[in-house]
């Protein structure tokens, strides 16, 4: 039998049926939300179809829900039109026979936290959702990939995707990163060496021993920010660290079943003599702490580097962007990227705002503290948990307390200012260090600018009061 | 879904590289629950200004192509968020064909779902149509079941589609009931995966 490869093998295992160019794919687990939805459940309301596996559906209200006053439920939403979707959620979730997490739920928070930490996201499965983001189950061995609403519909009528198989990309990392340098920065090394679309077409894998050394929120944000680099999914293969994690969560298999689960799960790993179709490999050794500069996830920079001169991209179209980017961003060509000036921290997103994120971030805000530096008077930082059990589990360890004496904002979850839906966003001009995943034009409100960088970044940015290198913190 | 077969049309060129489904539709438009009227929300931010006036410069906003059928762009149309706002917005606006030299999945993907033909051509041909759509005073043809853009100056250029999404693009097929021919295979591999998997069994 030819070698496969970890997607090869969780593909094979889904394939209902195998077309010419589509094939039709099952669906493990369809996780919905409010925004994405109201339209794909009108559509089979008005073909009198029914929801095929309710009981593989869980649904959360994350994108647009405000993170203040959440105990008050949707009703209480200030915003009319985003009031309207929570509760056409509620609506269609209840008619359908859906488990939801409605917002003020414990259990609630951004989809992609939410997924993994009540054990439904497992190895092996095939993972979908109406956001691109669902990339970022990859790190369980999961194919996980963000769809659109009609797509939901498919899923939510048929349980199944109709789809072409993608290729293989490996991107290996081997060795041991410097101290300040994690996850984050992995993924942004990644989307500047291959670009926004280097993955487009591919599921990547990521492995090397650099990957095995990372914790399962650290995988999380790697595969989360596979789609910035044009990959809809991302892929680590599971082991120890995985299995540990799932174990004893609500969802995971108890007893015989999880021994059961764990020889299933064991069995999803690339062999040996697999061929990728394209393979990349990085040493850890030599990635910095990265930041953006520009309007790109791939418009990425050490940062204790310069600005890059638009005269210094290879073609008429790079150059052009690269002009328009550093327009946008206020900033100039050859400038330290350290004397860009912030207004705004955002800590969160479905990238980091799991347990992991906020106590990498809190360890900087706490030395700084007790070095009598707090975060700077014109900055305004905030953070946003990615659940209410990340929300409860740093309050346990005290680390809201050392946040907020520090200065920052402790809200309630949500995907808040990673793309502004819900009230907080930038105001025109204001320069944001985000630990987000879009430094699109406008993404956190029009007119923003967004630097994209790891929580402890953010968190020694909001201390410095300009973009500065974490590696003076630690 | 409405089929889509010929589109005899001006196009309007936009060259810019990766214009993300936040630039197509801002956020702010996806507080609906209805598929129409989205165009409203098309490119906004290129399109207006902050108190809401039209930027005169911009492309769709000129007299010469507010009847545009087909967008040019440059490569990677379409990177980011999944919304698929972003063909229901260009569909909305009249626009049911976009060209370039490459596309984002997801988007590529939802376009499929909806009637918007999505094009690829080599950069060279994408460069060449970019300038024969400037000024405004042109039609270019797009066929799908013949799979050829016809330039302005006659030149045509043929491109790729997959059998079956072309398929069901010209007849305007609805996937879902093509896959609930299917239901008795799903049957039969559910039952085959609750054996395999039982504690994925939560009913």
């Amino acid at each position: 039998m030819a070698a496969k490869t970890l997607y090869d093998k969780i593909w094979d295992a889904h394939l209902v049926a195998q077309g010419d160019g589509e094939s039709i794919l099952y669906i493990d687990l369809h996780l919905i939300h409010e925004v994405t939805t109201p339209q794909a459940f009108a559509g089979l309301r008005a073909a009198g179809r029914p929801v095929r596996r309710p009981d593989r559906t869980l649904a959360v209200a994350d994108h647009n829900v405000p993170t203040e006053g959440q105990a008050l439920g949707a009703g209480a939403v200030a915003d009319e039109e985003a009031r309207l979707q929570l509760l056409t959620l509620e609506r269609n979730v209840a008619e359908n026979g859906i488990e939801y997490f409605p917002m003020g739920d414990l259990r609630n928070g951004i989809v992609h936290v939410v997924g993994p930490e009540q054990g439904r996201t497992q190895p092996g499965m095939t993972i979908v959702c109406g956001d691109s983001h669902t990339s970022t189950h990859g790190a369980f061995g999961a194919l996980a990939q963000g769809i659109g609403t009609s797509e939901v519909e498919h899923v939510l009528a048929t349980q199944t995707l109709r789809q072409a198989k993608s290729k293989n990309m490996r991107v290996t990392i081997k060795g041991t990163p410097a101290p300040g340098v994690g996850a984050k920065d992995f993924a942004l090394a990644v989307i500047g060496a291959i670009g926004t679309a280097g993955g487009t077409g591919h599921v990547i894998e990521y492995a090397g021993d650099a990957i095995r050394a990372l914790s399962m929120e650290g995988r999380m944000t790697l595969c989360n920010l596979t789609i910035e680099a044009g990959a809809r999914a991302g892929l680590v293969a599971p082991d120890q660290t995985t299995f540990d994690y799932i174990c004893g969560r609500p969802a995971a298999p108890k007893g015989a079943a999880w021994d059961m689960a764990l020889a299933h799960w064991k069995t999803f790993f690339t062999d040996e003599d697999a061929v990728f179709d394209r393979e990349i490999v990085l040493d850890a050794a030599q990635i910095a702490p990265l930041v953006t500069w520009g309007t790109s996830p791939e418009d990425v920079m050490p940062i204790d580097g310069r600005v890059p001169d638009p005269a210094s991209f290879a073609t008429p179209d790079k150059r052009a962007s690269a002009e328009r980017a550093l327009d946008y961003m206020g900033l100039a060509a050859g400038q330290l990227i350290t004397e860009a000036k912030i207004d705004r921290v955002f800590i969160g997103s479905c990238t980091n705002s799991r347990i992991e994120d906020l106590r990498a971030a809190a360890a900087v805000v706490q030395q700084a503290f007790l070095e009598g530096r707090l975060v700077a008077p014109h900055v305004r930082a905030m953070v946003v948990p990615g659940s209410g059990l990340v929300k409860e589990q740093a309050e346990a360890e005290g680390l809201d307390a050392i946040f907020k004496a520090s200065g920052f904002d402790w809200r309630e979850p949500g995907c808040s200012m990673c793309l502004g839906m819900n009230p907080d966003r930038l105001a025109p001009g204001e320069r944001c260090a985000s630990t987000s995943n879009r430094n699109f034009e406008g993404r956190q409100g029009r007119g923003g600018r967004t630097h994209l960088l790891s929580p402890a970044m953010a968190a020694a940015a909001a201390i410095a009061g300009h973009l500065t290198d974490v590696r003076a913190y630690i | 879904m409405k089929p889509f077969t010929r589109i005899d049309a001006k196009a309007a060129p936009l060259a810019l590289s990766n214009i993300d489904t936040d630039q197509i539709i801002p956020k702010q438009f996806l507080k609906t629950v209805d598929r129409v009227g989205l165009s409203k929300g098309l490119f906004y931010d290129f399109r207006f200004d902050e108190a809401g006036v039209e930027k005169p410069d911009f492309v769709l906003n000129q007299a010469a192509y507010k009847d545009a059928g087909v967008l040019i762009a440059g490569d990677n149309f379409g990177c980011g968020s999944s919304r698929e706002h972003a063909p229901w917005a260009l569909l909305d606006f009249g626009i049911s064909c976009v060209i370039s030299t490459s596309f984002a999945d997801i988007f590529y993907n939802n376009c499929f779902q909806n009637g918007l033909l999505p094009v690829v051509l080599p950069a060279q041909a994408v460069e060449d149509l970019m300038g024969q759509a400037k000024g405004g005073n042109h039609v270019i043809s797009v066929d799908l079941d013949a799979q050829t853009v016809t330039a302005p100056d006659g030149r045509v250029y043929g491109f790729e589609i997959d059998p079956s999404r072309k398929h069901k693009m010209l007849h305007g097929l609805d996937a879902i009931g093509e896959t609930l021919q299917k239901a008795p295979d799903i049957d039969v591999y559910e039952s085959a995966r609750a054996l395999d998997t039982p504690w994925l069994e939560r009913a």
